[in-house]
């Protein structure tokens, strides 16, 4: 027994009895898990099961109800200020400004994690954007968008990756060139949603799965086959 | 601080270089309103209290559509979520907008102000030009600090383009009497008469306690 | 939630201060030597505006209160506080209008600074209801509505400071009763108006707190009775439905 925690025996994400609700409408009921540094975990679940709202309340963004959450260490939300910087979000919406170039929305989000703008131009290349790094977001297409979400999300070298369908629209080229950025080999812990249950269970050390806002399932994903994670849609 | 400060002002502007949607937009119509209120009013030439209330109800009126667009690429492309998620204080971006804010006014104003000028004034202010640009000075920080916290209030609701002039108008109005109640003398059809000074030590001290009053309370309006 | 303490009492001393200010007025009160009977109306009127401005700065502690616990008990005592000065000021200006049109021959008087300063502060809570409707989550309704409560409270006394200085120095007081010193029978009338409108005010309000709170705990027991699929789902609203 150690005296004092190491870095790696941190869990990445370790959620008790959460619980989030709008108004009279509950989203998420006693979600526990607990998701060791560097693991991912392919989270499944209807359209309204409340994947996304676990999503922001692991990105800091939403407070939780009830419950105990902590996110690379730090509890939520007492402590969120420190997991701040820490934690990359990719969601459905690119969270880049239209009317700004490629380069101009990385510089941004690099100047305000107080990271190198070399950093920037490197992923840039690196996911097949460089052509078109001058062009505004907005005469992009929707994989292209995609390509420099990705780049925005992974720029500050999180320890924990937040991931909502993150091969949505990306052909076979785009998915294999982001691939040592936010695919297994990368090595942040990643919560990963997803709609391709063979994909995902094949990503995923750990499966989520989650139905009316309830806990359903929580497996490591080699015991699980793919009638289980398809009766969470049934 | 001021990197954060300085990056999310340096992103502003470039947006507005880019996309052109405030400063042009306020400064037309500001001269519309010019062209309207000569009509309105039936008068070619103005002076004293009329001429600085002219000019300072137009200027506030531009500023209600600086105020509106002020936090929609914000709340519309997902620029809260990633500011949020940053590891900087989110007063920042308080600070930043406000001066983005004040900066649009004084544009407007470099174009505007002559206009107005030129339109519709019927003496030089040339000697009065000090005492001129300490009321705008003043009054634009004010216009900039309520204009801000408004904005942040009222681009998360539903009617957003009318609940903020609502809200921000009402508030706006200490700053409106003072900046008239400065500015007539100057505009007098005489020449300027002496300059009240003690409504410029109104303006700042509602700009003072606005001003603390937003940083404390902005970043309530950022979390949800 | 106990909203309703001390109800009882202060219900008595509303109905006795109330109808016992009437009474000093109509025939204790003297007859003001320029205005005659109308003047009377001021013990009607600036109790009203004392006690409004008054409930709308304690929206605005309540706001603060709100905003530093996350109890939304604080944003409940915000609302009631701001809606009820909301419809006092209402009264308060149109008694201000009766009393100018009776003095002054017109509905409104701009060189009046107090009634000229209520209106524009009228005009900001104006939309403090329709700002809260227009936010459906109910979290972020309270703590916009709290920052809204602050900034507004805030402004109140400024406002006054900047109208009166505008006004003052150009035209005098229209509405004013014998500028300074009160004799001692018009002193006595006006504090017990004072007082009565003071306890009517913290009265109603108890009143439509206690009200809430019983229908969201009646709210709260029908759910665990009939479960979730057994409740109306609720209409979105202005007011603060859930603690």
């Amino acid at each position: 027994m150690a005296a004092t925690a190491t870095a790696a025996s941190v869990p990445a994400v370790a959620l008790e009895g959460v619980g989030r609700a709008y108004g009279e409408r509950v989203a998420l009921r006693d979600v526990s898990f607990t998701l060791p540094p560097g693991a991912t975990v392919a989270v499944f679940g209807a359209n309204g099961a409340g994947k996304t709202t676990l999503l922001r309340i692991l990105a800091g963004l939403l407070r939780p109800h009830a419950g105990r959450a902590s996110v690379l260490g730090a509890e939520l939300p007492r402590e969120a200020w420190r997991a701040r910087g820490r934690i990359g979000l990719l969601g459905h919406e690119p969270m880049l400004y239209r009317d700004l170039t490629v380069r101009e929305n990385l510089r941004f989000h690099a100047r305000l994690h107080g990271v190198p703008a070399a950093r920037a131009e490197a992923l840039t290349e690196q996911v097949g954007l460089a052509a078109r790094a001058d062009d505004p977001v907005r005469t992009l297409s929707r994989g292209m968008t995609q390509r420099a979400a990705i780049c925005r999300a992974v720029l500050h070298s999180p320890e924990l990756l937040l991931l909502d369908e993150p091969l949505a629209n990306l052909d076979p080229g785009g998915a294999l060139a982001v691939a040592p950025l936010i695919g297994r080999a990368a090595g942040p812990a990643r919560v990963l949603i997803s709609h391709a249950a063979e994909a995902g269970l094949a990503e995923a050390d750990w499966v989520l799965g989650l139905r009316g806002g309830r806990q359903a399932i929580w497996a490591p994903a080699a015991q699980l086959r793919l009638a289980d994670v398809r009766g969470l849609y049934a | 601080m001021t990197g954060t400060v300085a990056a999310l002002i340096r992103k502003d502007l470039q947006l507005e270089r880019r996309a052109f949607e405030s400063v042009p937009a306020m400064l037309m119509f500001s001269i519309s309103i010019f062209v309207l209120f000569h009509f309105g009013l039936d008068r070619g030439a103005l002076a004293g209290d009329l001429a600085a209330g002219v000019l300072w109800v137009t200027l506030l009126l531009a500023a209600v559509l600086g105020m509106n667009r002020l936090f929609v690429a914000e709340r519309d492309q997902g620029g809260f979520d990633g500011f949020l998620m940053a590891p900087v204080d989110r007063t920042a971006l308080f600070v930043a907008k406000a001066i983005v804010l004040f900066s649009f006014l004084v544009a407007v104003e470099l174009v505007a102000v002559p206009a107005f000028v030129v339109l519709l004034l019927d003496p030089s202010p040339g000697q009065a030009m000090p005492e001129l640009l300490a009321v705008l000075v003043l009054a634009d920080a004010g216009i900039a600090v309520v204009g801000t916290l408004i904005g942040a209030l009222g681009v998360q609701t539903r009617a957003r383009d009318l609940i903020i002039p609502l809200i921000a108008l009402p508030l706006l109005v200490p700053v409106v009497i003072a900046a008239a109640e400065a500015t007539a003398p100057l505009l007098a059809a005489q020449g300027a008469e002496p300059f009240p000074a003690r409504w410029l030590a109104v303006l700042a001290l509602y700009d003072a306690v606005f001003g603390l009053l937003a940083y404390a309370v902005f970043d309530f309006l950022l979390e949800e | 939630m106990t909203f309703g303490r001390g109800l009882r009492a202060l219900s008595i001393a509303s109905a006795v201060l109330i109808p016992g200010a009437f009474a000093l007025v109509f025939f204790y009160a003297p007859n003001d030597a320029d205005q005659g009977f109308v003047q009377k109306i001021f013990y009607l009127h600036v109790p009203m505006a004392i006690v409004t401005l008054c409930g709308f700065v304690a929206g605005g502690v309540y706001g603060i209160k709100h905003l530093r616990s996350g109890d939304r008990a604080h944003d409940l005592r915000s609302y009631v506080a701001i809606h009820m000065s909301l419809i006092l000021g209402v009264g308060v200006l149109a008694t201000g209008s009766i009393w100018a049109r009776a003095s002054w021959g017109h509905w409104w008087v701009w060189d009046e600074p107090t009634l000229v300063s209520f209106l524009i502060v009228f005009l900001l809570y104006a939309c403090y209801q329709p700002l809260r409707f227009s936010i459906e989550d109910p979290e972020r309704q309270a703590r916009y509505a709290s920052v809204f409560a602050i900034v507004a409270g805030a402004f109140v006394p400024l406002n006054f400071l900047a109208v009166r200085m505008a006004e003052s120095l150009s035209h005098p007081r229209v509405l004013s009763t014998t500028g300074g010193a009160m004799p001692g029978d018009m002193r006595i009338t006006f504090l017990v108006a004072l007082v009565g409108m003071a306890c009517l005010f913290v009265t109603l309000c108890k009143y439509e707190l206690a009200s809430k709170a019983a229908s969201m705990q009646l709210r709260a027991l029908k759910r665990r009775l009939a479960g979730d699929d057994g409740l109306v789902p609720l209409n979105r609203s202005a007011a603060p439905q859930q603690l």
